[in-house]
């Protein structure tokens, strides 16, 4: 059984503890990269010539709007892990993914909308790239109202899994949306097959911020998952004793 | 794996490519709808799929690219008019593309320059013409520092329109 080294992750404190171990971790390389990322993207790399320093909100943007399709992903396979094999930890860290992937389309699109009008003239445009992209943000969001509206969690899991997974279905239509139909948003620079369309010395600091703010993800989901775990196991032994601990380290 | 999880996941399976095949015919009719705007191309001949021609009075999306050279500005206000193209990847114009004449009154974007991709929102006149009431620049994915794109001789023409 290939799968079975995964197997005692299904226990939530193994999980809880495993979670909190990579937690501190992600978080210094989220500061780092982000650090290095950010210096290097607004402050050393060169402007674009058409655009100018305005350019320079690609590394916020394309990061933002790329990782909020890769939460969804994230979200769906533990949604379908828990529909299918019935983990209630997936359904715990479906719910941990939930608003931090909202937050990241919010963000997409709020730095999208301060890109565009600058560049394109408006703010907003129907096109396809953008209103997939709102309804990425819609999905989110009844994902996380689902999640919120049973007093049952595993009904609440079950329901907001279905959409999660239905929802699937806008991902490849954002991914595409440029190519299928004529959009004004462009098409892909670095989400692609071959060569980035750009310059390496533009190219490099936007891998760097990428890579700073999936660390950053992760770091936000396993802070998220670990209180999830904690609010769905509040009754179980292993976390009363986490809490007395707890409370005499700090009853100083 | 066991039979209750195996009907659980061929449950879902289908569900997840049932949906899909329903969302893909969804947006495959609803194509020309999605579609930003028309080329200009499509003004004479139709939409390259259904065949279907704007007329005149109508209100659409033209988009393409700014024919160099075309571009007329008037002295004593803020109207100007200009040809488009259909774009074409990498930018390139031959005597013999159809072409579209953009009319606008009111200011144009930052990126607005001969052979730079538009989106213009307006109504078609005289078979051919559009009186647009918002003109939006269109960018390409392409990014690169000016020092290259001079090199390149790519410079962008940033005339004083």
């Amino acid at each position: 059984m290939m799968w079975k080294w995964l197997h005692p992750y299904a226990n939530p404190e193994v999980s809880y503890h495993f979670a909190g171990k990579i937690l501190p971790w992600c978080a210094r390389f989220a500061f780092a990269f982000l650090t290095i990322g950010i210096t290097w993207a607004l402050l050393f790399a060169p402007a674009d010539y058409q655009q100018g320093d305005t350019f320079r909100i690609f590394y916020l943007h394309v990061p933002a709007a790329m990782l909020s399709m890769g939460i969804y992903l994230g979200m769906a396979i533990a949604a379908l892990s828990s529909l299918v094999w019935q983990l209630k930890l997936a359904d715990a860290s479906a719910a941990a993914m939930a608003p931090i992937g909202a937050t990241f389309t919010f963000i997409a699109l709020l730095t999208g909308a301060a890109w565009g009008k600058p560049m394109w003239g408006t703010w907003w445009i129907w096109d396809a790239r953008l209103t997939s992209e709102l309804i990425l943000l819609f999905l989110y969001l009844g994902v996380m109202a689902l999640h919120n509206a049973f007093e049952d969690k595993t009904l609440a899991g079950k329901a907001a899994g279905i959409l999660a997974l239905v929802g699937v279905i806008n991902l490849p239509i954002i991914k595409y949306s440029v190519e299928w139909w004529n959009t004004l948003h462009q098409g892909a620079t670095v989400s692609k097959l071959g060569q980035p369309s750009m310059t390496a010395d533009m190219f490099w600091p936007f891998l760097v911020c990428f890579i700073g703010f999936a660390f950053l993800v992760t770091t936000l989901i396993c802070l998220r998952f670990r209180t999830e775990i904690l609010n769905r196991n509040s009754m179980r032994p292993w976390v009363r004793e986490l809490v007395t601990t707890e409370e005499q380290t700090h009853a100083v | 794996m066991n039979p209750r999880r195996k009907k659980r996941l061929t449950i879902v399976t289908s569900l997840i490519i049932g949906l899909g095949v329903v969302a893909g015919l969804v947006l495959y009719a609803l194509s020309q709808n999605i579609d930003l705007f028309y080329k200009p191309s499509e003004i004479y001949k139709g939409k390259e799929d259904s065949g279907l021609k704007a007329i005149n009075g109508q209100r659409l999306r033209i988009g393409g690219l700014v024919v160099p050279g075309s571009v007329h500005r008037d002295s004593e206000s803020l109207k100007v008019s200009f040809k488009l193209a259909d774009m074409r990847m990498p930018i390139s114009f031959s005597q013999t593309d159809p072409t579209v004449t953009v009319t606008y009154d009111g200011i144009l974007p930052d990126l607005f320059r001969e052979g730079q991709g538009i989106v213009a929102n307006g109504v078609l006149v005289n078979g051919n013409m559009i009186e647009a009431s918002e003109v939006l620049a269109k960018h390409d994915e392409n990014y690169m520092p000016k020092e290259l794109a001079d090199d390149m001789g790519e410079k962008p023409v940033k005339t004083s329109y």
